[in-house]
């Protein structure tokens, strides 16, 4: 083993370890907590798959997880649908030297304070909210709706906003990669503009689509401060069901199970969607 | 075509402000319910503040555990990515994949399974678990920024310093660490911003000492306090967003210092 080979493990051990430590650790406990059941007060150390069997069976855990999963969808598919024309904006329209400002401007919303940020939509979609008020004075409506607060609708909304940055800056990123003669020589060879898009823009840009949907799809399924203040009955998801067994249910062990099913469902989901789409990883090695 | 892209990054521009602008809005507001019509202008929002006692208390825990993460995160971030950067060894790109790793887990993973280890350990809950959970979810923001400080640090420096006699603690501190100070700071900067606002993991680790992110959680269910805390909620933007431009003065001042001017495609 040479020098270097020895400093580099010697430095990367210690965060190696501590992400051990804080992370692997405590979800092979999950784990294990997961195939325990709760007696009571204490906890029953035999393994069960009893967790497991109430999670995917019970149809309350059925609703909430496949709701979650519908609803991580489709903030997914619409934060990157929404991002990309902005990323697109920043990478082609704004001038090189403008680029580190507009990244910076469009991170800021995002230091809000989180809990405010999602109580404020309440605010803005509420009865006597900002949409509605907007909508009564220009005289689109007379009554204030009542249909766009405490619905699935309203978490959606909220949650494609929180996103909205880190979907803008994987794409961006990988569109500032890409080498501006591809365009020049597809208009040199006569396709429009609208084709060179479609044919070099839009797949050299796939690298940054996919990971922002990484990004967004993943935790969106954990989160539970959207749904408890905007989602109403209806729009309450998995992670709330988790909180409550681990704190006021008192039922950890099934807490456990219901949030490993959750990872496992997204992982799932996250690896065929990686894996449809690994035409254009692997095309990235050449560019 | 192009009009069309301006008219649409207008819209998505206000579309992503719109709580941003409404939060000092409210705090301002002479009204105790959170709705237009706006009524007069008033200071004293901020002025209520200043009573709370259970805010205080939330502040201090806030900071202590955002000071602390941010230097602990930092610490092990300046580890990781020099081994990363400068080194090469067996099995370096899964360690450094799985230390990142906490940056894609929903936060809630995070959360109860910290709960669970710290449970079955019988440690008590307490702000030094929610430094520990904090330090884990910062680990990864900073290597991001940090392995571009390493990046750009030219080795044959160090390697002047170690010939011309000094050791390798001497030379790390009078050669790297200045040259990769502002990512440093950069570093520090964002990963106290994170803590300061990371609600779910203090949530879940939190025990009688609440952070203020906490703190907010337990007063928004009662109507009466919702003006002071869009207050405190602005006083909070205005001290995020004083230190992120600070890292990002910091942070273009360094890639100006280094000729990094930036062009798409190479």
């Amino acid at each position: 083993m040479n020098e270097s080979t020895a400093r580099g493990l010697s430095q990367i051990s210690i965060p190696f370890l501590f992400t051990m430590l804080l992370l692997a650790a405590p979800l092979v406990l999950l784990c294990a907590m997961s195939f325990w059941t709760q007696n009571f007060l204490t906890i029953d150390h035999t393994l069960s798959l009893a967790n497991y069997k109430q999670a995917w069976s019970e149809p309350i855990y059925q609703t909430l997880m496949l709701r979650s999963l519908k609803i991580s969808m489709i903030v997914t598919a619409l934060t990157i649908l929404l991002a990309y024309p902005a990323a697109y904006y920043m990478s082609f329209v704004v001038p090189n030297s403008r680029k580190a400002m507009w990244v910076f401007l469009i991170t800021i919303p995002f230091w809000t304070s989180y809990l405010m940020r999602i109580y404020l939509w309440k605010v803005i979609l509420g009865y006597n909210g900002v949409v509605n008020g907007s909508l009564m004075n220009v005289g689109v409506i007379a009554e204030p709706l009542e249909f766009i607060l405490y619905n699935q609708l309203a978490v959606v909304v909220t949650l494609s906003h929180a996103w909205l940055p880190f979907a803008v800056l994987p794409i961006f990123v990988a569109m500032e990669k890409i080498d501006r003669s591809y365009l020049e020589a597809a208009q040199d060879l006569g396709d429009s503009a609208f084709w060179s898009f479609l044919r070099v823009t839009l797949p050299l840009s796939m690298p940054g689509v996919i990971a922002a949907t990484l990004i967004v799809f993943v935790p969106t399924i954990g989160d539970y401060v959207t749904p408890k203040l905007v989602g109403g009955p209806d729009g309450l998801m998995i992670a709330n069901m988790i909180e409550l067994q681990f704190k006021k249910a008192n039922n950890a062990p099934l807490g456990a199970a219901l949030a490993l099913s959750a990872m496992l469902l997204v992982t799932a989901v996250a690896a065929i969607f990686v894996w449809l789409n690994r035409r254009h990883l692997l095309t990235t090695g050449r560019t | 075509m192009s009009s069309v892209l301006r008219l649409y990054i207008l819209v998505f521009i206000l579309f992503l402000y719109a709580p941003t602008l409404l939060l000092p809005l409210f705090a301002f507001n002479d009204s105790t319910i959170i709705a237009f019509p706006l009524s007069g202008f008033t200071f004293k929002w901020f002025g209520v503040l200043w009573q709370e006692a259970g805010l205080q208390s939330a502040v201090t825990n806030s900071m202590i555990i955002a000071t602390a993460s941010s230097i602990l995160a930092t610490t092990l971030a300046m580890l990781a990515s020099s081994a990363s950067v400068r080194h090469t060894f067996p099995g370096k790109a899964p360690m450094m994949g799985f230390i990142m790793v906490p940056m894609f887990l929903p936060e809630i993973i995070v959360g109860v399974s910290l709960l669970t280890m710290l449970v079955l350990a019988g440690m008590p809950l307490s702000i030094y678990t929610i430094i520990l959970g904090h330090t884990l979810i910062c680990v990864p923001f900073c290597i991001a920024i940090l392995r571009s400080s390493f990046q750009h640090l030219d080795p044959s420096m160090e390697e002047a310093s170690l010939d011309l006699g000094e050791t390798r603690a001497t030379t790390f501190r009078r050669i790297t660490l200045p040259l990769i100070v502002p990512g440093v700071i950069s570093s520090l900067l964002i990963a106290f911003t994170i803590s300061l606002d990371e609600f779910v993991i203090a949530f879940f680790l939190s025990g009688t000492e609440p952070t203020l992110p906490v703190y907010i959680w337990s007063q928004l269910r009662f109507p009466k306090k919702i003006p002071s805390i869009m207050a405190l909620g602005t006083v909070l933007l205005v001290v995020s967003v004083c230190l992120l431009s600070l890292s990002e003065v910091i942070r273009r001042r360094n890639a100006r210092r280094l000729g990094l001017d930036h062009k798409p495609g190479v």
